[in-house]
């Protein structure tokens, strides 16, 4: 396989470890990293490449591998760099600040669950995996994914409803 | 879509029981502009799913043309030209050179150049007999003053 084939097989899905990495990492620097290194050792395996049915689901386990051992790592060394992308939001007009913030909400809630949420809710609705793949992916089996997705998912509702009720309703 | 298949969807979408296409559905309804009031609080969450799908990877990847594995395979060659030379040393050690001494084909030539070479071997022989004479008489001599 030389590098062009590589490149080739690699594009449709690159993006997608990309993404996983920064769900996993929220830093961008910190993923790209990842992502360079997971697909630099997918390029080292070289002809075993071809043993494996889906080059994705293997990619995108190494890159959920590699970021929990980054994290794990970085905890084990009390070094919690927790990157925010502040935005200077000055210029914004401000239903664009409005708009802003809800997302950036919502970007910290997801990234407020722990790990095994945030892979299988990064899969579900962003990658639009099924049920099957995530299984395959994260290995584990498919009800255990369907009742952590359905948990993380009433996790966010809870979050959405009280801040939504916040001052409107007397609990 | 009807407000009330909406809802539904909703709440399967909490179970965990909605397909793909089914989620595909929700997407549309929350991106769409009429959200039925109560349900808005849910649109950020949507909206947020879907722009992050346009996150894309950028860098360059630094791809090394495999180097590497020629080195590796000079390494595995240099060690089996050794193995190789230690093998030949260890299983066929270099025999004594054989000279071609000649040969004669008729027996009775064969048996007067063995006298002859019999004879001068034997007269080396007497020679080196007559020097040890000499060592006879030496013996002698110690005899007569070591008694």
């Amino acid at each position: 396989m030389n590098q062009n084939e590589f490149v080739q097989i690699i594009t449709p899905f690159k993006d997608k470890l990309f993404r996983l990495a920064k769900r996993m990492l929220v830093s961008t620097e910190e993923a790209e990293d990842a992502t360079q290194e997971v697909l630099v050792r997918l390029w080292n395996k070289n002809s075993a490449l071809e043993q494996y049915n889906s080059v994705e689901a293997l990619a995108m386990t190494m890159t959920k591998n590699y970021c929990l051992d980054q994290l794990k790592s970085k905890r084990a060394s009390n070094l919690q760099i927790v990157h925010n992308n502040y935005q200077d939001k000055q210029a914004s007009v401000e239903t664009q600040i409005e708009h802003q913030n809800t997302l950036q909400w919502a970007e910290k809630l997801m990234n407020d669950l722990p790990e095994q949420q945030r892979l299988i809710l990064q899969l579900r609705e962003i990658e639009e995996y099924e049920f099957s793949e995530i299984a395959q992916v994260l290995e584990m089996n498919e009800t255990a994914v369907r009742v952590a997705l359905s948990r993380a998912r009433k996790t966010l509702r809870e979050q959405i409803e009280k801040t939504h009720n916040y001052g409107t309703q007397v609990s | 879509m009807e407000l009330k298949l909406v809802e539904q969807l909703l709440e399967k979408y909490f179970q965990g029981e909605t397909t793909i296409a089914e989620e595909k559905q929700l997407k549309a309804y929350f991106s769409s502009n009429d959200v039925a009031p109560h349900l808005a609080k849910y649109q950020s969450l949507f909206g947020y799913f879907e722009t992050q799908k346009g996150t894309q990877f950028e860098q360059k990847l630094p791809l090394q043309p495999r180097k590497q594995s020629t080195v590796k395979w000079i390494g595995i060659a240099a060690s089996f030209v050794v193995l190789f030379g230690l093998a030949t040393f260890y299983f066929y050690p270099s025999e004594p050179k054989k000279e071609d001494l000649g040969t004669y084909d008729n027996p009775e030539e064969a048996f007067a150049a063995t006298q002859k070479a019999l004879l001068m071997v034997s007269e080396q022989v007497n020679i080196g007999m007559e020097s040890v004479v000499y060592l006879e008489e030496y013996e002698k001599t110690k005899k007569t003053i070591f008694k």
